[in-house]
């Protein structure tokens, strides 16, 4: 048998970052593969051990600029559970907008890269345009459009003040409109079905050897969610769904995604209707000695954070694990028997992110060792496979 | 064994089936919080303690971390029950100079990546994993530096 | 003026390099390419390969895995060409500034290793705005005439 291996990066420009992988193929099909990951590493968990309890929110918010949300909210939670810290109930419902506001943007954000690959870049504009009010409405609550800082341990840092929640009423149901005509285009459309189904399929019992997290353990059958599991913030206090998919494909994939940012609306609207008044804050002293573990669902998946005190004034130990960092992995199970031009929309399904686990890619003649493809090669492929499938309908 | 949609209707709390599926291999087990359970085994019984939480209480291994402590290397792994709010830590120990632990991927291919990282930043050698090869450092990194050993990365 | 800085002022097309950062600039990047920004009106785009571009775009604090391809790519780019370190962590590090993997400087220091009359232009911000990086294109265009 003739392996050919083909790799694809460090540098990509659309994969905005740099990992490598190298796919190996016989004739047109995937057999194995293998990631690199290194390029990003920054050693945030060594210089988290040099950074005040109260200015690790803001390293960790910088793990990655998508979920900069939830990365310190992870960390803030296991934090207020060594210390015993209740935080106010207005802050969890504060906690809540901003990380909804972030799902959102980052399940639009994904929606858009997704069509790009397909080589439908209507999708792509059309996504990313209807971000930006979300962007908006997170500059409005918290003062940026990315990296908001909004929550600290003991509640938050900034308030949403009462006459805001009209504002982000409107805009969400001006948003909620263009998702429903979104929504309808991608899961409607036969060419994609043609191009989404039945690729790139995670079964279940990969998806739980793996230990994947968030829409890929979802679409695949696993209806875990830790604003359900274990509730935290204001998920317990509010009505929502979690959504979920059996066929573990790119379609169900798309599906979980796109079905979640309704669910994402329904609760940001309850959040800011229901936004109970009262302080922000609770004072905190310093942290005792001892050991936490906080969770908080990021719009990929589960992140995860371990914090060790020693009484001291940083953490003695502070371990970070994004959700990326399990979903990567199982691309090796939703790739290995998939034609080249499927590759590149099931390594997007899964919604990677690499500043998250720590990107590259190309593909080599196994024999030679000499590159056949670029991912830009590959990017190619997969569009001209989806203007093929146009012609023929 | 499985994770629906709703929750699973589960006998007994998951500290108690902890007690009674380990019997004698749990060394400790404490509850600082309803919903987290710390839980100690000697080395080599983790991965009995793993097979069990993963099969039997169809547990997700989250993540797994290393402490650095004067003579030895504390290994925790986190498992979550989802279905049981809860989130359970088997910590266990490789003693120093040459820390080496059982390796779980194996049995659970989630523990792949992050026993190759625990080896690249700490030096704590997993026996029987699959690849174990350089993860997260770079290319040129000296083999002996492991940056988050205690005394820092130089 | 040179014919060759005359050529690159009028259409720059920009190759992006996410240099261990955290994502931010990196989709700020993107974003200007989208219907808000919409960088194309001026002939501004991203290509796939550094050989056709004019601009390198780098994000992130140059980490010990990338710094030596960073150089091959800065190497591919066809000269004269415009290094635009994006973001406080391209400009000084940041947040990141005592990392054990980083490279031995940031990224103008990696460049100069190799080039040391390199043209290195900084856009400061955590991220910067995609108004910030229009502003400094243009300011770093005008200042090249």
């Amino acid at each position: 048998m003739t392996r050919t291996v083909l790799p694809i990066g460090p540098f990509h420009p659309l994969q905005e970052e740099a990992e490598f992988f190298q796919l190996y193929v016989d004739g047109e099909t995937v057999v194995d593969m293998d990631v690199r990951i290194s390029y990003n590493h920054r050693g945030i968990e060594d210089i988290s051990t040099r950074r005040t309890f109260d200015q690790v929110p803001y390293l960790v918010e910088r793990v990655c600029g998508i979920c900069s949300a939830s990365h310190p909210l992870a960390y803030i939670q296991a934090v207020e559970e060594l210390a015993g810290i209740t935080p106010p109930e207005r802050s969890l419902y504060l906690r809540t907008i901003v990380n909804e506001l972030e799902r959102l943007h980052s399940h639009l954000l994904w929606v858009g890269l997704a069509g790009h690959f397909l080589g439908y870049n209507t999708v792509f504009m059309w996504a990313w345009k209807y971000r930006e009010p979300v962007l908006d409405l997170l500059e409005a609550t918290t003062g940026s459009r990315i990296n908001y800082a909004n929550a600290k341990i003991g509640g938050s840092r900034r308030d949403i003040p009462n006459e805001l929640a009209p504002r982000i009423l409107s805009v969400l149901s001006e948003l909620e409109g263009k998702l429903e005509m979104l929504t309808g285009a991608v899961l409607d459309d036969y060419v994609l079905h043609l191009r989404t189904k039945g690729v790139g399929v995670l079964s279940r019992e990969d998806a739980r050897d793996y230990c994947v997290t968030g829409p890929t353990a979802r679409a695949s059958g696993i209806a875990i969610d830790v604003r359900r599991d274990d509730p935290y913030a204001a998920y317990d206090r509010i009505e929502w769904n979690v959504i979920s998919a059996a066929e573990g494909d790119v379609f169900a994939k798309a599906k979980v995604r796109l079905l979640e940012c309704f669910e994402s609306i329904k609760i940001i609207r309850q959040c800011a209707r229901q936004l109970p008044e009262g302080p922000i804050e609770v004072p905190v002293a310093a942290i005792p000695p001892g050991e936490a573990v906080g969770h908080v669902e990021a719009p990929r998946g589960e992140t995860f954070h371990y914090v060790v005190s020693d009484g001291g004034p940083c953490p003695a130990r502070h371990k970070v694990r994004a959700p990326s960092y399990v979903n990567i992995p199982s691309f090796k199970a939703a790739c290995v028997g998939q034609p080249l031009a499927d590759v590149t929309i099931a390594l997007a399904a899964v919604d990677p992110c690499y500043s998250c686990t720590e990107r590259l890619a190309v593909a080599l003649d196994a024999r030679t060792r000499r590159p056949l493809y670029t991912f830009d090669d590959l990017v190619r492929l997969s569009q001209e496979k989806t203007a093929r499938l146009a012609r023929e309908v | 064994m499985s994770l629906q949609t709703d929750h699973e209707t589960s006998t007994g709390a998951p500290a108690q089936k902890l007690e009674r599926g380990l019997g004698p291999r749990l060394l400790r087990l404490e509850q600082p919080h309803p919903n987290r359970i710390y839980l100690t085994v000697a080395p080599g019984d983790h991965v009995a303690a793993a097979v069990f939480l993963f099969d039997e209480l169809s547990a997700r291994l989250a993540t797994a971390s290393a402490v650095d402590h004067r003579d030895h290397l504390e290994i925790n792994y986190h498992f979550a029950l989802d279905g049981d709010r809860c989130v359970v830590t088997v910590k266990t120990f490789a003693p120093k100079p040459e820390p080496h632990l059982e390796s779980l991927a194996r049995m659970i291919a989630g523990a792949e990546w992050i026993e190759r990282e625990i080896a690249d930043l700490f030096g704590c050698r997993f026996d029987g994993h699959p690849r174990p090869e350089r993860l997260i450092l770079a290319d040129d990194w000296p083999a002996d530096r492991h940056p988050l050993r205690r005394g820092g990365p130089s | 003026m040179n014919w060759r800085i005359w050529a690159l002022q009028k259409s720059p097309w920009v190759y992006h390099v996410n240099a261990g950062a955290c994502n931010n600039c990196d989709i700020e990047v993107l974003e200007l390419l989208t219907p808000r920004f919409d960088v194309e009106r001026f002939g501004i785009t991203l290509v796939g390969s550094p050989r056709h571009a004019d601009a390198l775009l780098v994000s992130g604090i140059c980490t010990r895995q990338i710094a030596p391809r960073l150089q091959d790519l800065y190497a591919q780019t066809p000269k004269p060409c415009v290094v635009f370190c994006i973001g406080t962590c391209a400009c000084a590090r940041g947040i990141f500034h005592d990392s054990y993997h980083a490279a031995a400087g940031p990224v103008d220091e990696v460049i100069r290793a190799v080039d040391p009359a390199a043209t290195i232009l900084y856009i400061p911000g955590c991220p910067p705005k995609p108004e910030a990086m229009i502003l400094g294109v243009v300011k770093a265009l005008r200042a090249l005439a």
